[in-house]
């Protein structure tokens, strides 16, 4: 009882979401941005796990993703605290402008 | 009791420990409680096995007490352990009783001082350091000892190291006197290649069976060590030290002159004795080091301005009276003077130190004057110290030790009257300079008013100390005066009886007589030339005189000497060398470093966004290593 979708395509998809967010990650300015996009890589990267499983009838991919969910939770809560002590301290939640640690 | 013993040098060492360690969290209380409790166990353990070793050893049988093998090299394997009998029952008894009246009396005297543990620290180390030199059985232990006094001198002196001059005494104290330790540890080399060992008993039992009297190997070894000895005791030509050591705390130097460090060299000698009896030369040399040090050393007290500077020449000037016992072969007057200067030369310091606190820490004796009303304490304290330190007859301890080193004098074969005539010269410079800082001081008119007086922890130690510098001479008495030998007697076990005896009562009664006329000359004269002042103006009308006075203000131009034969030439050539090839080489290479530097630091732009960046194209240049590769 095989899905429809092939193996390559799901990977592809795992691919194209990995780079788009990314893209978003090196693009973007504003911190929540940047974390959004970096909720989008760890989601590209779950997807790929979850299909792996089910290319071999694995169910470690499916618990590797259980895994990513939490780490991606714990990550949220950080880096809008994060977020929050930027905007505290520069008035802004633009990224670049935390930059005091230049060498 | 004897199985104390190993307690003596440990309690003030774990003190130490504890100290350095917890010292800034203890209050105050604590810390002095401590530091001087610790050294206040020590005397009772040492009160105890003294007791001991004299009630349940009958003859002065020593007692050793080996505790473990400090290290295991091929064919030496020295002991760790301690090492009892007269000698070095007198040692642990002065040197803890005097360390803790000194204690005592700092619990008072650094009351309002910042770093109050740290001194603490430093001192309990002295005093350990101090106890495992004279307690150890093993001339590597004992080099231990030595070492560590050196360098808890060294932290004492510079103990306000904040102004720059203390720290250049400090450090001029530590090199002098390592030039002394050197030739000591060359001294020790050469026991070990020719005896095999450097057990102390063992050395004592094997050096006169490998080495006939008079051998050259011998005297070099006796020689070296002679050198140590002449560095830690501050004499002539190691002595540059020793008055700029007055940059510590009053109680340091106190300790210093009293009980630990410049009598190091004393008891170094004394416990070699077999040794330097080998050696017929170089006893020699040590009773003319000792003589011409305490005439130069007592000139030069008369010159100073500076009350512990006094103080300080007056300590080189006695420890050469030591030496000359030691020299003459008068071993037991040798210690027993080492007793007495004990008491009664931390008596002068700890009573200076009021006169010093009092007039906030003026050193200068001419702005002091008139203080006899105003600090009676420090007046009749200081009376007593001097008195017995000019060995003024029949009452002071001082008279019956310096005694019987001029009696040993006179009656040693080489030279002996002319060394007995210069240690008289000796006690009549010594009576006078004394006298003239009791008259300068505490007589006259009073010049500046007192702003302290002493409390109780200052003044038990200062009148104990007062009846120790009286009484301590009833241990020995000449024969001419009831012939009383408690001392001789202690030491009997450990040190050889004095080499000749001097013949005929009449002798004696007359040395005895010179011995005490003496020094009342010097306090006539002195009263002369400093309680009216009338005297003193015309001498320094004398012409020449002020030469004179500027050559032993000096101290004999030793400095100035030293300065320019070694401190010179030893800056100017690091001055011409600073830019040579290899200094070249490793600037160049840092040179380097640094431009790189520059360049690199670019990529550090603080840009989260160019990090991710850089993580992206490294992740990517390993991908595609991995796949094509």
């Amino acid at each position: 009882m095989s899905f429809a979708i092939p193996f390559e395509h799901a990977m592809m998809l795992a691919g194209i979401l990995f780079f788009i967010g990314l893209a978003g990650v090196l693009v973007r300015r504003d911190s929540i941005f940047i974390l959004l996009s970096l909720e989008v890589m760890l989601n590209a990267a779950g997807f790929a796990l979850v299909v792996a499983g089910a290319q071999w009838h694995q169910a470690d991919g499916q618990i590797m993703f259980l895994f990513i969910l939490a780490v991606a939770a714990s990550e949220v809560s950080i880096g809008l605290a994060l977020v929050l002590w930027l905007y505290h301290w520069h008035k802004t939640i633009d990224i670049d402008k935390a930059s005091s640690m230049r060498g | 009791m004897l199985r104390l013993l190993w307690l003596i040098p440990a309690i003030p060492c774990a003190s130490f420990l504890l100290l350095a360690l917890f010292g800034k969290r203890l209050p105050r209380g604590a810390v002095a409680a401590m530091g001087t409790g610790s050294i206040g166990l020590s005397m009772i353990a040492s009160f105890l096995v003294a007791a001991a070793f004299i009630f349940e050893r009958p003859g002065g049988l020593p007692f050793a007490q080996p505790l473990w093998t400090w290290l295991a090299v091929d064919g030496f394997a020295p002991v760790f352990g301690f090492y009892l009998d007269g000698l070095s029952v007198v040692m642990i008894l002065v040197v803890s009783l005097v360390a803790f009246l000194i204690h005592l009396y700092s619990i008072g005297f650094m009351a309002g001082d910042e770093g109050y543990s740290r001194f603490f620290a430093y001192m309990n180390l002295f005093v350990g350091s101090m106890l495992i030199l004279v307690l150890s059985d093993n001339l590597l232990a004992l080099y231990l000892g030595w070492e560590g006094v050196g360098l808890c001198s060294y932290l004492l002196i510079g103990f306000w190291y904040r102004e720059p001059e203390n720290a250049r005494a400090a450090m001029k104290a530590f090199l002098v006197t390592r030039v002394g330790d050197t030739a000591f540890a060359i001294g020790l080399f050469m026991l070990f290649t020719g005896l095999g060992t450097l057990q102390i008993q063992e050395i004592a039992q094997k050096a006169p069976m490998v080495w006939a009297p008079g051998s050259l190997f011998a005297a070099v070894a006796a020689a070296l060590l002679l050198g140590g000895a002449v560095g830690k005791s501050a004499q002539i030509p190691l002595q540059t030290w020793l008055p700029d050591a007055m940059a510590g705390p009053t109680p340091v130097s106190a300790l210093i002159h009293a009980a630990t460090m410049v009598t190091a060299g004393v008891y170094l000698i004394a416990r070699m004795n077999v040794l330097f009896m080998l050696a017929p030369q170089v006893r020699l040399i040590l009773a003319l080091v000792g003589t011409i040090t305490l005439l130069t050393a007592g000139a030069s007290a008369l010159a100073q301005k500076d009350i512990k500077r006094v103080l300080a020449y007056s300590t080189m000037s006695q420890v050469g009276y030591m030496f000359l016992a030691l020299g003459v072969g008068a071993w037991s007057a040798a210690i027993f003077h080492f007793m007495t200067h004990a008491c009664f030369k931390a008596l002068l310091f700890l009573s200076a130190g009021v006169v010093i606190q009092a007039l906030d820490n003026e050193h200068d004796i001419f702005r002091m004057g008139g203080l006899r009303k105003a600090l009676p304490w420090a007046f009749w304290t200081f009376l007593i110290g001097a008195a017995s330190l000019s060995a003024l007859p029949f009452v002071t301890a001082g008279f019956y030790s310096k005694d019987l080193i001029l009696l040993g004098a006179w009656a040693s074969p080489e030279g002996g009257h002319v060394l007995w005539a210069a240690g008289l010269a000796g006690a009549a410079l010594t009576s006078l300079y004394a006298f003239r800082v009791v008259f300068v001081v505490f007589f006259g008119r009073q010049k500046a008013p007192i702003s302290h007086t002493p409390g109780p922890s200052m003044k038990i130690p200062l009148a104990l100390l007062s009846v120790l510098s009286i009484g301590a001479g009833l241990l020995e008495m000449p024969k001419a005066l009831g012939n009383w030998t408690l001392l001789a007697d202690l030491t009997h076990g450990a040190l050889p009886a004095a080499g000749s005896a001097i013949t005929g009562a009449t002798t004696e009664g007359m040395l005895l007589a010179a011995g005490a006329v003496v020094p009342l000359l010097g306090l006539l004269a002195a009263g002369l030339l400093y309680l009216s002042g009338g005297a003193s103006a015309a001498v320094q009308r004398i012409p020449g005189m002020s030469i004179v006075h500027r050559f032993w203000y000096s101290g004999w131009g030793f400095d100035w000497l030293y300065n320019a034969v070694f401190v010179a030439p030893f800056t100017w050539a690091a001055r011409i060398d600073r830019g040579d090839g290899i200094d070249a080489f490793y600037e160049g290479t840092a040179r380097i470093v640094k431009s790189a530097r520059t360049l690199l630091v670019v990529t550090q732009s603080g840009k989260v966004r160019w990090y991710v960046m850089g993580v992206t194209i490294g992740a990517i240049v390993f991908i595609l290593i991995a796949v094509l590769g």
